[in-house]
């Protein structure tokens, strides 16, 4: 088994990313703590709800309870992006161009990097964010269905519909397949890459037994891999047609200890799955090969973020038993 | 799930607050907030309006109905409140309990259903009580205006009858008549500004199956002396079309309760929540599973609530049942008592219930029958 550096800390970590090669995570409780030549410390919110890695540049954005938007940069300082009083921040999305999309109630924000802000409103509660990786536009996950706005023009929203409460949403790395989790233990996935005017294409993922919290996409765009099920449940999006009519992969199996967060090694096809009990396995799309990465801790593995190098796997926990694993020793 | 799992917690108890604008619900959120009773509570609202206590643990949330993909029309939660409940739960050591308020026209029946539908929510929370607040002075007219005002008080474990000062002694009995017609299985309190012991309305557990119905003076007791008679009383029976029935049709000559004439009965005759109250001997734990499960699968969008104490045959403990639409869950609660009466009881709250129905329906699961 590789060695585990571990990182024990106090409270939920809801988020953990690398910053060059420092591993930053994301405390509840409105703190960052990264790994640099020891452990250090910063505030950030007053409370914290969400924390992603922007794929754009080297920083992190999160959203807290104080109603901020903040920039994490690679030294730890703190940028105030947006602020909402008393508004509750707990979806963001990195684009493009130095955009930060964020929203509250029933409005998607997006801040361009000259600082301009529009607002883009839904009739129902925004539940998710995403960014196409091509062009600025900007996809709103809502009840039965998504909304994506082009944020530069004034040009009408196209609303992908269908029946149901959509919780969060990713795009394909090519752009041409957009998914949402669902407040069912579903997902369900729009393709793109249509022609103008024919009727919509959709793909429902279902049979999971629980809600699906974590989606990764494998570094060329071919594999989704999803938790919610107690193995990764992993689809196919090689065909132009996606997963239509394709069964997925089960990695990692296990009796009934759920998979709780996914992770897809940035060059390989090799998954990470971390399960309920803490436990972290990394398995091998090719040969179904399984290597135990971490035993059972404290708490439900929330997050993990593998180094651009792809030799180290951090990992966070729901209890705050954290650590960074290397894969090469 | 192994031991390894120590982030397991005891559940937060979960109170639901409904009642009308101008019904109290901010004047006894403030004092819940403020008084000194060494608890903690997080405050999820509608918007912050009159809450006069800085607290950073009150949380705006816009009501947000998910429809459940499931085909049944009354399986519905509340989205924004699974959003808010899963980031207070990450730091729960902050709360000793969590506070809903609703907006006055809410449907408290989404509220509560969270807590039984969504998983996340149902494995760190606990739905304590549903609290409703009624203006006295008010009552009649929002029962004449609107469904929901009817629909929180027949939801409700705890209803607080505010504001009395400004009605009569008579208006305030009558307004009790209403409420306890509408739901007879309620705790009722009568109070000014909202001035009600809080031990009465936080930690009821009236959704645990182990607490539920235990310290229960008004479940399905209506012999004895404080009984408050259903307002149709001096009604003619044929007008019984909201069924507050009671199986006490005899008291309805010894009560005289004149303050009932000169048309003060046509506020309730908007009423459309009747409740049902079902009386039993032992049951056939194979009849009464499927007859339950049938009830609350064809008849769950009528069913607001039900509760009950089932007495099985040969069964050496007390089993109780609650449901909410067509959820329905039971569990054995205590073993039944030396000299206590092995006596089933069920009180279904709801709409266009066929009472005979359910009588005869019911009666077909007794071990005698």
């Amino acid at each position: 088994m590789p060695t585990v550096a571990p990182l024990d800390l106090d409270g939920h970590i809801l988020a953990v990313e690398f910053l060059g090669d420092t591993p930053f995570f994301a405390n509840a409780n409105g703190t960052f703590h990264r790994l640099d030549g020891g452990e250090k410390v910063s505030e950030a919110h007053q409370g914290m709800l969400t924390c992603i890695r922007d794929p754009y540049s080297e920083g992190l954005i999160s959203g807290g309870e104080d109603g901020k938007v903040l920039r994490i940069g690679a030294d730890a300082s703190v940028t105030e992006i947006a602020s909402a009083p008393r508004k509750w921040i707990s979806q963001l999305a990195a684009g493009p161009q130095g955009a930060i999309a964020y929203s509250y109630g029933k409005s998607a924000f997006v801040r361009l990097a000259n600082g301009e802000t529009k607002e883009f409103t839904e009739e129902r509660t925004v539940e998710g964010l995403a960014f196409a990786p091509k062009g600025l536009r900007i996809a709103a996950a809502r009840y039965n269905g998504v909304s994506l706005h082009w944020v530069s023009t004034a040009a009408k929203p196209i609303d992908l519909e269908w029946k149901g409460a959509h919780t969060g949403v990713t795009f394909s790395p090519d752009g041409n397949f957009l998914v949402t989790s669902m407040q069912e233990n579903a997902l369900h996935g729009w393709k793109l890459d249509i022609k103008p005017g024919t009727e919509a294409r959709h793909m429902r993922m279902t049979g999971y037994p629980a809600k699906v919290k974590s989606l990764s996409w494998s570094a060329k765009g071919k594999w989704l891999a999803s938790s919610g099920a107690p193995a990764a449940i992993v689809w196919p999006f090689q065909g132009k047609d996606g997963p239509m009519g394709k069964s997925p992969l089960e990695l990692g199996t296990r009796a009934n200890i759920m998979a709780t967060a996914v992770k897809f090694h940035p060059a390989e096809d090799i998954l990470a799955i971390g399960f309920i009990d803490g436990m972290i396995l990394a398995v091998r799309l090719a040969d179904n090969k399984e290597a135990l990465i971490r035993r059972p801790g404290k708490g439900a593995i929330t997050a993990m973020s593998w180094s651009k190098n792809g030799k180290l796997l951090a990992f966070a926990s729901e209890a705050g038993d954290c650590g960074v694993v290397d894969i090469s020793a | 799930m192994t031991d390894a799992i120590s982030t397991q917690q005891k559940p937060i108890p979960v109170t639901v607050l409904t009642g009308y604008l101008g019904a109290g619900k901010t004047t006894l959120l403030n004092r819940i907030l403020s008084e000194n009773h060494g608890k903690k509570y997080a405050v999820i609202v509608n918007e912050f309006g009159e809450i006069g206590i800085d607290n950073d643990l009150i949380v705006e949330s816009d009501e947000e109905i998910y429809e459940m993909n499931n085909g049944c029309v009354c399986c519905t939660v509340r989205g924004d409140l699974i959003r808010v409940v899963e980031g207070l739960m990450r730091r729960p050591g902050r709360f000793d309990g969590i506070i809903v308020e609703t907006t006055g026209l809410a449907d408290p029946v989404p509220v509560a259903q969270t807590f039984f539908m969504d998983d996340d929510v149902r494995a760190k929370t606990e739905l304590d009580a549903v609290v409703a607040l009624v203006d006295a002075k008010h009552l009649p007219l929002r029962l004449k205006d609107s469904r929901e005002a009817e629909d929180q008080i027949a939801f409700a474990d705890v209803v607080l009858i505010n504001k009395t000062d400004l009605v009569t002694a008579e208006e305030l009995a009558q307004i009790e008549d209403i409420v306890r017609a509408i739901n007879p299985s309620a705790r009722v309190y009568k109070t000014n500004r909202s001035g009600v012991d809080l031990a009465r309305v936080l930690d009821q557990g009236a959704f645990n199956l182990e607490r539920a119905l235990e310290n229960d003076p008004h479940f399905l007791d209506h012999g004895h002396d404080d009984h408050v008679c259903g307002p149709d009383c001096d009604h003619d029976h044929h007008h019984h079309a909201h069924g507050d029935d009671h199986d006490h049709d005899h008291h309805h000559h010894d009560h005289g309760h004149d303050h009932h004439h000169h048309g003060a009965v046509s506020p309730i005759h908007d009423v459309t929540v009747q409740s049902v109250s079902l009386r039993g001997g032992e049951m056939i734990a194979e009849r009464f599973f499927p007859w339950i499960q049938k009830i609350t699968q064809t008849q769950g969008p009528n069913i607001l609530r039900l509760k009950g104490i089932i007495a099985f045959k040969d069964d050496a403990e007390r089993y109780v049942v609650q449901g909410v639409h067509m959820i329905v869950e039971g569990d054995h609660q205590r073993p039944w008592k030396d000299g206590e009466k092995h006596e089933t009881r069920l009180v279904f709250i709801g709409r266009e219930l066929d009472r005979e129905k359910l009588e005869a329906s019911f009666k077909a699961c007794e071990a005698a029958a």
